[in-house]
Parts: C-alpha cells; sequence; structure tokens
C-alpha cells in the first residue's frame, strides 16, 4: 500500500492503496462511483471506459501507479438524473438502454469522440464506439442517441 | 364513434377471451407445466386470471395504507422494461400516477411466488394477476367509500389515490382502505375498462431505471455497498469434475488484506478486505493449486456425431395422419448449432450476509424462490432462514450463473457469519462455468402433395436439456464441488405447448401428417440450461429454410407459399405486413445480394413474428453485410409500445449475432471461449444498416408477451437470404462458420 | 565553326539527345481502355485467389473500415504519405478499363494504364517475377469482384517526390530483377518457397533494408527493416538463431497462430500472416521451407547502445505494472496460459529480440480482434500507461527475459514511436 494521488472528475483524491490496483478498482470501491463497470477485466468489452486527459481507456488495465498529474472523467461528471448532461439526455431520451450495463461505457467513449470530432460520420462513429460490446442489442438506440448529440449541435449545442 | 363501439366490443370480446382464454384447458395446462411453476407454487385458484392463480390473495399484489401504496410482483428486471410496464398495468388498473406507487421486485419475504422471469411470461402472468387486482382493488376501495357516504358507487370517481364523490367529497385511498380487507382472493372477474380509456397501458412511458444507469446511481447489484463488506473471489477446477490434488493454503492466507481462505472438498474461495486484494489472492490461489482429472470435453468438430450416441429419452412431439402418398417432391435436411453461451456482459455477482441466524442473499437470479429453496437446503438451513432479494444484474438472456454465484456468496457467508460477503466471478469464470444453450441437431424431411401442398412432416431433434434451474441444491454447481456434494435433480423436460429443445417444433403451418420428435439427452458433455427462445431458434430456422425449399419445388413465391398453408388471420397479418413494408421482394441489383423471410408463432401460443432481411454476401470474401430488417409483430394488447420496439430491436441484433457468428469453441484441451477473444459478437461496425419494427396493435386483446418472439424468425430470414444470396443453402449454425 | 560554337553545338546536341533519352525513359504510352471485363471461369477466379491472397493485395488496397480493395490506405513513407489505389473493376475509379496486357504491364514495370509511373511503394520489382499464368489467374480475381465506385485519395509527396516522371530514373537505378528461374539443385517445395517469398510474398518489402532513396538493398536481402515503426525482422539464420525456428513454428507463426518460444505475429505481419493462413497448406511449407535454408549473414551486428541496469524502484514499479495491466492475460495461471497453453510473455519474439521496438509497437497497439472470428486479442495501452510506465514495464520484463541483455534505448524508442503514432 502507498499513497496515490487521483484526480478523479475534477477533484484531487490521495488514495492509500496498491499501486498497482486498476483504475477500476479505486473507482468503484475507494470513490463509490458506480458508472465505470466491471464487464471483463482484460480490455475487451468497454464496459469500464473512462476519460484520462482526452482520451478513452479501458479503467480494469490501466493501474493506478503513473496517472499522477493526469486528469479522469467518469460518467458522473457529465450529470445527474435531475440535471444530464447532452448525450444523458439524448440516452433518456431515445431510451437507449437494455439491462443498461453497457451504456455509462458506452456514453464516455462517445464523449471522448464528440470532444475531439463533433460531427463524425456514420462510418466514424460507429468504428468508433467498436470497442465497445453490447450483448442486449441496444446498439441501434446507442448510435441513434449519440446521431441525436451530433444533429443537435453536439455537447455545447 | 363507430371506431370507439368497435374497440370496445373489441375489447369485451378481449376480456371475455382473457377470462376464456385462462380457463381452457390447453392454457390451464400450458400453465401447469411451464418453467414457471416450481418448488412451492401451488395452483390455489384454478379459475383465476395470470398468476393470481398460485398467489390468489389480493393484499399479496397491493397493499394501501398511511405509508401509501405498494405494489409487488415476483417477477424481476432483468433490463426487459418489464418492471415499467407492470407499474404501467398497476397504476393503470388502480387509477393513480406511477410515481404514486412504492413498487417491489421479488423478494421471497415480501412478494408473490410466481417461479422465474423467463419464457416471455412476464406480461402473460404477472401483468395479468396486476391487471386484475389492481382493478379489483380500486372497485373495493370505492365500495367502501360508497358504503360511507351511502351513494351509489357508481357515481364516484378516482384520480390522484383520491375517491370522490359528486358533491365534491372526497376520501384517500388511505383511509378508504380502512372499510375492506385485502386479505381474501381475488374475483375471476374483473371490473371493464375500454382500451382507449388507457392513461398508461399502450402509452410509451419512459423506463423507470434507465435515468440512474446513465448517470452512475447505483443500479446493479454490482453497485451495492453494505457496511463491513467483504470480497470474495472464487477459485475454480481447470473443468468439472477435476479433484483437487493440491492446495498450498498457508501461502494464500497470508497474502495482504486476506481474512480467509475456504477449502470444502473440491470448492475453493478467498476472501479479502479489499476487491483488487482478493483478485490478487485468486490469481495467486489459482496457481497455488493442482487439480487431477475431470469430465471428457467433447470436440466441437464431431460434436453433432456425438449427441445422437448419449444416452437419451425419445419423447414424441406430434404424431398426427398418415403420410399422404410422395408426389415426389420432398425436402430433406439436418441442421445443426454449437453451444452457445449466454455471455452476459457483467459477470454474475452476489452479496450474501448471515447475520443473526437469518441468511440474506442479494442476486440477479430470475427466481428468488427456487433458489431461495436451493441455498437453504445446501447450506443446511430452514428456507424461512434464507432471504433471497432479487437486484438487477447485467441481461442474462436466461439461466446464466447468476443463481451459482449467489451460491457461492451463501457458502462463503456462513462461514463468515455478521459480515456481508460480496462474490463477483470474473470474465473467464463467467464464460466457462454458465450453463450453456445446447448444441442440437435436427433433421426433417417434407413432402409436397399433387395438388402443391405440404403434407407429410417429420421432424426429430437432439437436444440436451434447456431447463437445468434450481430445483434442488445439487443443480448449484458449488454445492456440487464441496466435500458432502449434492446431486443434480434428474433433467426434465418442459412439457409442450411450452416446449424445451422441442420449442417451436410444431410448425405453425398446416402440413397434413406430422411425425415429430425429440430426442432429450440426459449424458450432457456441457452442463446446459435455458437461453432466450430455447430450442425455438434451431427449429424456426430449419422449418422456415424447409418452407422455402417447398415453395421452390412448388413454384410458388415463398411468401405465398406460407400465407397458403396458414389459417390464423394474426400470422397471416404479421407476414402479409413485414411482406408489404419490405416491398417484398424488392431487392438490390448489387451482385451478392439476397433476400429472406422468418416467421413463428412464438411456442405457437404466443406472439406472433415475421421478419424480412435484405443482407450482402461480398462474392469474394464472404463477408455478410445485413442490409435491412423490416420487422412484423403482434404481442396482443400492447403495454409499452417503445418497451416493445426495443426488445424487438435488441432480439434482432442478439439473434444476428448468434446465428451468423457465435459458437463456444471447444476441444479436448478445453474450452477456448474464456473470453470475448474467444467468443465474439456481433460489434457496431456489423449492425444492420436499416433496421423497422412494426407493431400491430390488439387493444383488450391478452397480452402475449415479447421478449423472445423474434430469435426464431431473424435466423430463419437470415438463413433464407444466405441461400437466396450464394444459391447454397447453409444448414450449419453460425452460418459464418468455415467448414 | 569556332571551338566554342563546336562545344555548344556538342553540348545542345548530348543536352537534346539526352532529353530525348530521358524523355524516352520517362514517357509510357497509354493503353487503350476495355469497354467491359471478360467473363472468366469459377476455377481460373478460385486460382486468382490463392495469388491475390498470397500477393497480400488485400492488405494494401483496403483501409480500415473500407471496401474490399478499393483502396484508400495511407502508407506513410519518408518521402511523404501515398494512399492506395482502388483495384476493384470499377470502370471509372477502379481498373474496370484495364485490358489484360494493361494489367501485366503494371505488375512487372510499374507503369498504369494510361502511362504513368507507380511509386515502387506497390511492389512490382517482386511481382515481376510473377508467372504468366499467375498474372492471368489474378486478373481473372481481380476483374470478376464487385465494381466499387470510390475516387483515389490524393497522394502528398513531398518535392521531389510527387514527379512521377522521376520514377523512371529510380527504375533504371534500381530495377534489376531476374526473370524466376528454379535453382535445378533444390527441390520443388523449396522453389516453391523461393517463388513465393520473393514473387508474390514481396517479403523482401518490409524485411530488406532501404538505402537512401527507399529501394531494397539487393546485397542485404531480408536482413531486417523498419515498417510503420515495427521492426520487420530478419529473415536470415531462422533456423540457427538462439532460439531456433523449427519447420512446424514457421509455418504455424506465419498462419497467424500463437507459437511456442515464438508467440504471434502483431503489427503490419499480422494481416499478412493471416492471407497466408487462407493459402494452401503446401505453399505456407514451402515459404518456411525455403526461408529456413537462408544462411546467417556474415555482417557484424550492428553495435548495441548504451543500456541502462534496472533500479529497484523500477523494477518494482514494472513489476506493479505488470500485475495491474498485464497480468489478467498474461500471467501464469491465465487461461490463454492455462487452458490455450499459449508461451509465456519473455519467450516471445518481440521480448527476445535485440531492441524494444516490437515490444513497445505491440503494448502501444494492441492485437485488434478479427470481427466475428475467435483469435488472439489485445487492447491498446496507448492512452493507459504514459513514458515513464512504459519504460518501467518493457524493462521489467526484459530482465525476466534476458536479465544480462538489457535493452538499450528504451526511453528514446518510446519517444520516438510517441511522436510516429500519436
Amino acid at each position: 500500500m502507498s499513497k496515490v494521488n487521483l484526480n478523479v472528475n475534477g477533484q484531487v483524491h490521495s488514495l492509500d492503496i496498491d499501486p498497482d490496483m486498476p483504475l477500476l478498482y479505486a473507482l468503484r470501491n475507494q470513490l463509490e462511483l458506480n458508472g465505470a463497470k466491471y464487464g471483463c477485466g482484460l480490455g475487451q468489452c468497454g464496459a469500464c471506459t473512462v476519460i484520462v486527459d482526452d482520451k478513452p481507456v479501458f479503467s480494469c488495465v490501466t493501474p493506478c501507479a503513473g496517472l499522477e498529474g493526469r486528469k479522469v472523467r467518469t460518467v458522473e461528471s457529465l450529470g445527474t438524473a435531475e440535471h444530464p448532461g447532452p448525450l444523458q439526455q439524448a440516452f433518456i431520451d431515445t431510451q437507449a438502454a437494455q439491462c443498461g450495463y453497457c451504456i455509462a461505457g458506452m456514453i464516455m467513449r462517445a464523449q471522448a469522440l464528440l470532444e475531439k470530432n463533433p460531427r463524425p460520420d456514420q462510418a466514424t462513429l460507429r468504428t468508433h464506439m467498436a470497442t465497445n460490446l453490447c450483448r442486449c442489442g441496444t446498439h441501434l438506440r446507442i448510435i441513434e442517441a449519440i446521431t441525436r448529440v451530433i444533429e443537435n449541435g453536439g455537447l455545447h449545442g | 364513434m363507430a371506431n370507439s363501439e368497435f374497440s370496445r366490443r373489441a375489447f369485451l370480446q378481449g376480456s371475455s377471451l382473457l377470462m376464456a382464454f385462462t380457463l381452457m384447458p390447453v392454457a390451464r395446462k400450458a400453465l401447469a407445466d411451464t418453467e414457471v411453476d416450481t418448488l412451492g407454487t401451488v395452483v390455489l385458484a384454478p379459475d383465476l386470471p395470470g398468476s393470481l392463480r398460485t398467489n390468489p390473495y389480493l393484499d399479496a399484489w397491493i397493499k394501501v395504507g398511511a405509508e401509501g401504496i405498494t405494489v409487488y410482483t415476483g417477477k424481476v428486471e432483468l433490463g426487459t422494461g418489464v418492471k415499467t410496464a407492470l407499474l404501467q398495468i398497476a397504476a393503470e388498473r388502480l387509477d393513480v400516477a406511477p410515481a404514486a406507487v412504492n413498487f417491489l421486485t421479488a423478494d421471497t419475504a415480501l412478494t408473490p411466488n410466481e417461479g422465474y422471469t423467463a419464457g416471455s411470461h412476464t406480461i402473460f402472468d404477472s401483468g395479468t394477476a396486476l391487471f386484475n387486482a389492481a382493478a379489483q382493488v380500486r372497485q373495493m376501495l370505492m365500495e367502501s367509500a360508497a358504503r360511507h357516504w351511502g351513494l351509489d358507487v357508481a357515481s364516484l370517481k378516482t384520480g390522484d389515490a383520491m375517491i370522490t364523490a359528486p358533491s365534491g367529497a372526497r376520501m384517500r385511498y388511505a383511509d378508504a382502505v380502512a372499510g375492506v380487507d385485502l386479505h381474501q382472493y381475488a374475483q375471476a372477474k374483473s371490473p371493464d375498462i375500454s382500451p382507449e380509456q388507457f392513461k398508461l397501458i399502450g402509452h410509451a412511458v419512459q423506463r423507470l431505471d434507465i435515468p440512474a444507469k446513465v448517470t452512475g446511481a447505483a443500479a446493479f447489484v454490482q453497485d451495492m455497498r453494505l457496511p463491513g463488506m467483504l470480497h470474495a473471489r472464487v477459485i475454480r477446477p481447470p473443468r468439472p469434475g477435476s479433484q483437487l490434488t493440491g492446495f498450498d493454503m498457508p501461502a494464500i492466507e497470508r497474502l495482504p488484506g486476506v481474512v480467509k481462505v475456504i477449502r470444502d472438498g473440491n470448492y475453493l474461495a478467498v476472501v479479502a478486505k479489499d476487491e483488487w486484494q482478493a483478485v490478487k489472492a485468486m490469481r495467486a490461489g489459482y496457481e497455488a493449486a493442482t487439480w487431477a482429472g475431470g469430465d471428457v470435453i467433447p470436440d466441437q468438430a464431431v460434436i453433432h456425431q456425438l449427441l445422437p450416441k448419449l444416452q437419451s429419452k425419445r419423447y414424441p412431439i406430434k404424431h398426427e395422419g398418415t403420410p399422404a402418398p410422395s408426389s415426389g417432391k420432398t425436402y430433406r435436411a439436418r441442421v445443426t448449432k454449437q453451444y452457445l453461451m449466454h455471455g452476459s456482459i457483467g459477470p454474475s455477482c452476489s452479496i450474501a450476509w448471515f447475520k443473526d441466524g437469518m441468511l440474506t442473499v442479494w442476486t440477479h437470479t430470475q427466481g428468488v424462490f427456487p433458489l431461495r429453496a436451493g441455498i437453504a437446503e445446501m447450506v443446511g438451513l430452514p428456507p424461512a432462514a434464507v432471504r433471497c432479494i432479487h437486484a438487477e444484474g447485467s441481461g442474462c438472456y436466461g439461466h446464466n450463473g447468476a443463481d451459482d454465484a449467489a451460491a457461492d456468496a451463501a457458502l462463503i457467508a456462513v462461514r463468515l457469519p455478521g459480515v456481508p460477503v460480496r462474490v463477483q466471478w470474473m470474465r473467464e469464470q463467467e464464460n466457462l462455468w454458465e450453463p450453456y444453450s445446447s448444441a442440437m441437431l435436427t433433421e426433417l424431411q417434407a413432402s409436397l402433395g399433387s395438388d402443391g401442398r405440404i403434407n407429410d412432416w417429420k421432424y426429430e431433434l437432439w437436444t440436451t436439456p434447456h431447463n437445468e434451474r434450481i430445483t434442488n441444491a445439487g443443480r448449484l454447481v458449488p454445492a456440487r464441488m464441496i466435500a458432502r456434494p449434492f446431486t443434480s435433480m434428474p433433467s426434465v423436460p418442459i412439457a409442450q405447448p411450452e416446449g424445451d429443445g422441442d420449442r417451436n417444433a410444431i410448425p405453425l403451418y398446416e402440413t397434413g401428417a406430422a411425425s415429430i420428435d425429440m430426442n432429450f439427452i440426459t449424458q450432457m458433455p456441457f452442463r446446459t440450461s435455458a437461453m432466450r427462445s430455447l430450442g425455438a431458434h434451431i427449429n424456426v430456422f430449419a422449418i422456415e429454410a424447409c418452407l422455402d425449399e417447398l415453395a421452390d419445388q412448388a413454384g410458388v413465391d415463398a411468401v405465398e407459399f406460407r400465407l397458403e398453408h396458414l389459417t390464423d388471420p394474426r400470422a397471416r397479418a404479421v407476414i402479409e405486413r413485414a411482406r408489404d413494408e419490405f416491398g417484398w421482394p424488392r431487392r438490390s441489383p448489387a451482385p451478392g445480394s439476397g433476400i429472406g423471410l422468418g416467421f413463428a408463432r412464438y411456442k405457437n401460443i404466443m406472439g406472433y413474428c415475421a421478419v424480412a432481411v435484405e443482407i450482402q454476401v461480398h462474392p469474394q470474401t464472404g463477408d455478410i453485410e445485413i442490409q435491412r430488417v423490416v420487422t412484423a409483430v403482434d404481442v396482443g394488447q400492447i403495454v409499452n409500445p417503445d418497451g416493445l420496439r426495443n426488445q424487438v430491436e435488441g432480439g434482432i441484433v442478439q439473434s444476428s449475432s448468434w446465428t451468423l457468428y457465435e459458437a463456444v469453441s471447444h476441444d479436448a484441451g478445453g474450452v477456448r471461449s474464456y473470453d470475448w477473444s474467444g467468443y465474439p459478437i456481433l460489434r457496431f461496425p456489423q449492425l444492420p444498416k436499416h433496421v423497422e419494427v412494426h407493431m400491430i396493435d390488439q387493444p383488450g386483446q391478452p397480452f402475449l408477451g415479447a421478449a423472445e418472439i423474434v430469435q426464431g424468425p431473424m435466423a430463419a430470414a437470415l438463413g433464407n437470404a444466405v441461400a437466396d444470396a450464394t444459391g447454397h443453402r447453409r444448414l450449419a449454425l453460425p452460418l459464418t462458420r468455415k467448414a | 565553326m569556332s571551338r566554342k560554337k563546336l562545344w555548344v553545338s556538342a553540348a545542345v546536341a548530348l543536352g537534346a539527345g539526352g532529353l530525348a533519352v530521358a524523355f524516352g525513359l520517362m514517357w509510357r504510352p497509354a493503353i487503350d481502355p476495355i469497354d467491359k471485363p471478360v467473363e472468366f471461369d469459377t476455377a481460373q477466379i478460385a486460382r486468382g485467389a490463392d495469388v491475390v491472397t498470397a500477393g497480400d493485395c488485400a492488405v494494401c488496397h483496403t483501409r480500415p473500415g473500407g471496401k474490399y480493395l478499393a483502396g484508400g490506405l495511407p502508407l506513410v513513407t519518408p518521402f511523404g504519405t501515398l494512399y492506395s489505389t482502388n483495384i476493384t473493376p470499377d470502370a471509372t475509379t477502379g481498373i474496370g478499363q484495364w485490358p489484360f496486357e494493361a494489367f501485366v504491364r503494371a505488375m512487372r514495370e510499374g507503369i498504369s494504364r494510361d502511362g504513368h509511373f507507380l511509386y515502387p511503394a506497390f511492389p512490382y520489382k517482386h511481382y515481376r517475377l510473377l508467372s504468366d499464368d499467375d498474372l492471368a489467374d489474378a486478373y481473372a480475381y481481380l476483374m470478376s469482384g464487385p465494381p466499387v465506385y470510390e475516387p483515389a485519395t490524393p497522394n502528398r509527396m513531398k518535392f521531389p517526390m510527387n514527379i512521377r516522371p522521376l520514377i523512371a530514373g529510380w527504375n533504371l537505378m534500381f530495377l534489376h530483377t531476374a526473370p524466376f528461374e528454379p535453382a535445378a539443385q533444390q527441390s520443388q517445395q523449396w522453389n516453391r518457397g523461393r517463388y513465393l517469398v520473393e514473387g508474390a510474398g514481396h517479403c523482401g518489402g518490409c524485411h530488406t533494408p532501404l538505402n537512401f532513396l527507399g529501394a531494397e538493398k539487393d546485397t542485404k536481402a531480408l536482413s531486417g527493416g523498419v515498417v510503420d515503426g515495427w521492426e520487420a525482422p530478419s529473415l536470415l539464420g531462422l533456423a540457427s538463431r538462439e532460439k531456433p525456428w523449427s519447420q512446424t513454428q514457421l509455418v504455424e507463426y506465419l498462419q497467424a497462430k500463437v507459437v511456442d518460444n515464438h508467440g504471434t505475429p502483431a503489427g503490419p505481419m499480422r494481416p499478412v500472416s493471416q492471407e497466408l493462413a487462407r493459402l494452401p497448406q503446401t505453399d505456407v511449407d514451402a515459404i518456411a521451407e525455403y526461408l529456413l535454408s537462408l544462411p546467417a549473414s556474415d555482417a557484424k551486428p550492428s553495435p548495441i547502445g548504451a543500456s541502462t541496469a534496472l533500479t529497484a524502484e523500477s523494477a518494482r514499479l514494472g513489476h506493479d505494472l505488470f500485475q495491474g495491466a498485464c497480468a489478467g492475460c498474461h500471467g501464469g495461471a491465465a487461461p490463454m496460459r492455462a487452458i490455450d497453453g499459449r508461451p509465456a510473455l519473455t519467450t516471445t519474439s518481440a521480448v527476445q529480440a535485440d531492441k524494444p521496438r516490437n515490444f513497445i509497437k505491440t503494448v502501444l497497439e494492441g492485437i485488434a480482434p478479427t470481427p466475428g472470428e475467435p483469435g488472439p486479442a489485445m487492447p491498446p495501452f496507448a492512452a493507459s500507461l504514459n513514458d515513464q510506465q512504459l519504460t518501467a514495464l518493457a524493462e521489467f520484463i526484459r530482465h525476466q527475459a534476458s536479465p544480462d541483455k538489457p535493452w538499450p534505448d528504451v526511453d528514446a524508442t518510446i519517444q520516438a514511436l510517441r511522436q510516429e503514432t500519436p
């Protein structure tokens, strides 16, 4: 165990954890954030997707050691049920969820894309989202939700 | 006006049909022999609709008091949106806003026992029960107010959980309830309502659970945090049946944060304060264990030669008529599928807490009551000392690892009294230990008479069980690993008309003579159990392939041929609607294009679904792209149109994945599909380009259930489209498997 | 005539003559287009499929997310970025109007149908070894596919490389490939292997070092190269290495399987090996036999730069990073080790190599899964690990594999690779 400083959603936390702990466990257990989920722990499904600096990463294979000085953002940073962010609102409006387990990861993956490229075409969007798995088959609505945000002026529209 | 008259009449006919339906011998048998009738679910009131038959007391479903209105269901939210749909039904009939209802899903201490949430029975059984119970409770509350005021009950109105008299006098439900005793059996007949009066049913009410899920609020069992909770991980053998020959327990006990290491026969688990410490201890535990032996794992290349040789029992499914003399036009086929896995995106998880003699288990099982009985037997507690509470997991699509993970949590928790214990399965544990969906083999032969109609139909199928649910402790994998292991109850197929591997093996089409048999294999190479639609996936695929081939031999269009053999007007309606919306037989002129149709009525007693697809098979690479999917569905009275659409879209995508790509990889060396790299499923770039879902509402008709209606028809449509595109029919699922 | 005038006249004459020669060299006539491709029989198309597979045409001529053979894949060279062309039989944007003669000229001489020179990133230097029959079969296959309308992406080559006719000079200097002659004293399989390696396989295109003008150094054929930042290792002396390759191991590696002591191909070699996996088994056997027969190079290995010893802190960090980021798949008890028997990371070619380049590239980029097909897959760690973490991880794993031969220049390699692939 040692002290690891994590900057999560704009707040710095000094955690007494094993430095080899993957970020996912620190987020869920030490910081009690539910958004990022355990789906595989192997970097294959994306249920754990968060944004580090400006890039989407698999938090399940990103060790906390060395995240010093980098900014982590989870879905909780985008809004709340009372005040959802644009992507969250779009997912609610299109009812883009079945079991919903993959959805937080999907939103962060999409958020990372739209921050860099506000108007991706459909092929780019589908290729970008390919890293994230959905088993229920909600893909069509997920694409619809993200497309809605793109067409309504993007994240700041 | 004419319209509403028609609907009213239709509804009245419908509701009497609803009553009649549940009284019909077939329906009663259907409900009696289903997988939802399990331990402790005794039919107490056969004349009552839906799950009121097994839970006839009104206050089992609805409680009204000072604290508000609480509605109970014995079903659970699996991600299908039924929690919202059931709430819509109850709130509609109580005439209250959904927000005014405290709605509780399956909990052995609080709710009715409705067996499992499975088989598209939720709206069918629980929805029907609530539709009636809620209406009767409202009526009773109004009658109570009427007696109190000395007024005719017909003059009273309700709204916002209030009863209002013509004079303007008001009484809250919470007060009216003092004049009634809800602890009485429901009636067979409920107050009428016309579908146009529905404010909630038939409307796209937004799902209650989605806002939490998109904002990171606690929504799943995986998100639960209890005071003092410890984290556990299990260490499984390399394969079922392996014996533990050595384990360096002290080395694992010494690891940082480890609170307990459990070794009981072949059962191993580690418990730690911190979750990551538990994972590391688990990894060390895997390396510290040596095993010997284990069940032989079959080679998937020869699985279909192996299956017919295994111990099985033959069940006749349908034998009718004598085969007419052959016209010479016959189609014969052998259709196969590989083992599939549920592949729940979130591996199974459970929390158990053994405190003051009471074992509470939070679990995403589909059936809290059977699980409770199994766990109680396993740990040696009376059932009353065990409480199973449903908390959502990720989509399960049937019997996945949920029950076993709950058993793990229970086994560990009773060894750590007073402390909540959370067990989270790893991805590879879910992939290797969940009950698969059976690999199957079917053989069919059908003939045309000289009149160009089907006059003979022979169908035989081989399958392992599709229902290894928790009928005793021995059905729980952890219970089979401990030093004093439990033995699984013998496997029994779910009888028709629900069906098991033989679900939807009986064509809805007129086939003249029919001879249909199932070989139910009890000697299982892999443990298998229920997965969304059970045998319907392959049976509908096979039947629809045969229909296309016979149509071709008869020289008739595939759609027309089907219509010629169907009299059920609702079946015809979905096929015609899909045909028309698709523009059948329109196909793109691009090379490798193909179109295909698939149709089924789920179990021949539930929802209707027709799917038309257009695909493109690249002439050089063989890659399959799904261009267009046009679906028409009829599920009776639609409760939540958006929920229905969501389920059908999801089923289209999931069935496409199963049918095109999926197969568990296995050979004598082991199961290779231990993670997503070894079991690829459809990803975003492989989505159909365009999907339409057309819903035919039947106001006032019985609820037929929606979650599983599209798996078979979508698979069938794809199979037929590949045959159209390539000129060659592939009969081995998955369709992109290289020979 | 004055002496000066004589010189001037001579100079002009020479100049004019030179220009004429140069013009003659740098100009090629257009070959008339055809209206519609000829129909071919299925047997020929099937043979052609194998030639096109062996030639890896699809690997360059298909971009990620793009249509098969419709081009658009960027190739980054020291002279600028090229984009592969559309070789579907589309009439306007592909090769639909190319008669066979034009196809042969392109494959053997690097000249397009309309007479313009093709950049030698297109390995016509190797393809010119293809037999007449193989070229005819490949043409049949290419012309029988679905035409795709996809206009070419314009190249972005730096001056003077954007002047195509200058390629004539390049060809003059470097295009010396002798026609293929089987070696009489070798087996049929060996000769087949050599034909595939030198011809369609164009292995030298990646595995041979290039001179400053981007041409393969023929005297150093197959002694190793760099492509897209990856090391294409030397193919010489494979059988006599410290960790030698057996025939079976090399065949399976070439077929994208996971092989003991060597691992599985990553980077640009992965799609090549996935193509080879679709060739007849005898062809892959032949390629392996030929490659294994190549003797080790006499050349002295280039001096290895300075390497730094592993500090205790760095070792600790590397160990922790491995536990947190890698052990789920690469740990001793992980399923791919325990069930599939895949080799330990420390025994793979990338970790055994003298330089850390391929290990770092693999960690940065991962190994993409093939849609719908089971097989090895690895996530990219470029965003999950920073440079300091990558260094510690690389040093840690190398230390496990070869404690007395630490990698040189790990920091510098990481920084250089990060710049190449943002």
